[in-house]
């Protein structure tokens, strides 16, 4: 995983907690540059897809107004040691990343 | 005749693959499409109206939201949202006096639950709103959250 995708997951009784976060800077598009007082343009992640062995099993959809360096954390039913959790999104710039996790 | 009906099926075939691509037919667990317009609204209703449709929302002991009482750091503030439904179809969490009030939008596919953690920036003190649609209902349930600038706790 060289990229800023961290993502944590761990089952129990049937239920894995996903845990993630995402190297991300989260621009609202709103601030601006305090040297130059120009609109810093907005750049934030808008869909993060979460999988399950390949199978679809969350989707976030963000705005800006998520904080940096989003965290999302999520249960589903099922999940057994050592599968894989796969995170990938695409940011309003079409700029992409994923990531794996096995769960614990 | 076989001819005829090849060639109308190849016409609506056509007809629904330009109708998905300009977004008016959305097969959200398929093809994941951001939604731009809520995500766009400057209003809690034009959020609401354009995610939800018109009508207001019910309340429900299934649905929970959890956020603190007084947000320390404006730009981290941690909000859990507790949806206890079978059906559920989607989560959002709304800040609803932040410029662009939708803030995340979650689908929940069968087999996922509803209980989501995620943090969001705050503009101003605002209540924030998490709605659930389940069933093809809709629900909500509102927090207000307390911004102090200056972390004087003022």
């Amino acid at each position: 995983m060289a990229s800023g995708i961290l993502i944590r997951s761990k089952t129990s009784n049937g239920v894995t907690l996903v845990r993630a976060s995402m190297k991300h800077p989260m621009e609202t598009g709103q601030r601006k540059d305090s040297k130059t007082g120009e609109k810093i343009p907005a750049h934030f992640i808008q869909v993060a897809t979460f999988e399950l062995n390949g199978k679809v099993i969350f989707i976030a959809n963000l705005g800006p107004a998520v904080s940096k360096n989003p965290y999302i954390s999520f249960k589903f039913k099922g999940g057994n040691k050592d599968d894989t959790i796969k995170l990938s999104w695409v940011d309003n710039k079409g700029k992409s990343e994923s990531g794996e996790g096995k769960i614990s | 005749m076989k001819r005829r009906l090849f060639l109308k099926g190849t016409l609506a075939g056509s007809a629904i693959a330009v109708a998905v691509s300009a977004g008016m037919l959305i097969p959200r667990t398929v093809l994941a499409a951001w939604p731009k317009s809520g995500f766009e609204a400057k209003s809690l209703g034009d959020a609401m109206n354009t995610m939800y449709g018109a009508g207001a929302p019910g309340s429900s002991d299934k649905l929970k939201i959890n956020a603190p009482e007084i947000a320390e750091v404006a730009v981290e503030v941690r909000i859990t949202v507790d949806a206890q439904f079978d059906d559920l179809e989607s989560v959002s969490i709304i800040v609803e006096k932040n410029p662009s009030p939708l803030t995340a939008h979650f689908e929940i596919p069968p087999g996922t639950l509803g209980e989501i953690s995620t943090r969001v920036k705050m503009a101003q003190t605002s209540n924030v709103i998490a709605v659930a649609k389940a069933g093809g209902k809709i629900y909500s349930v509102q927090k207000e959250v307390k911004v102090t600038v200056g972390g004087c706790g003022g």
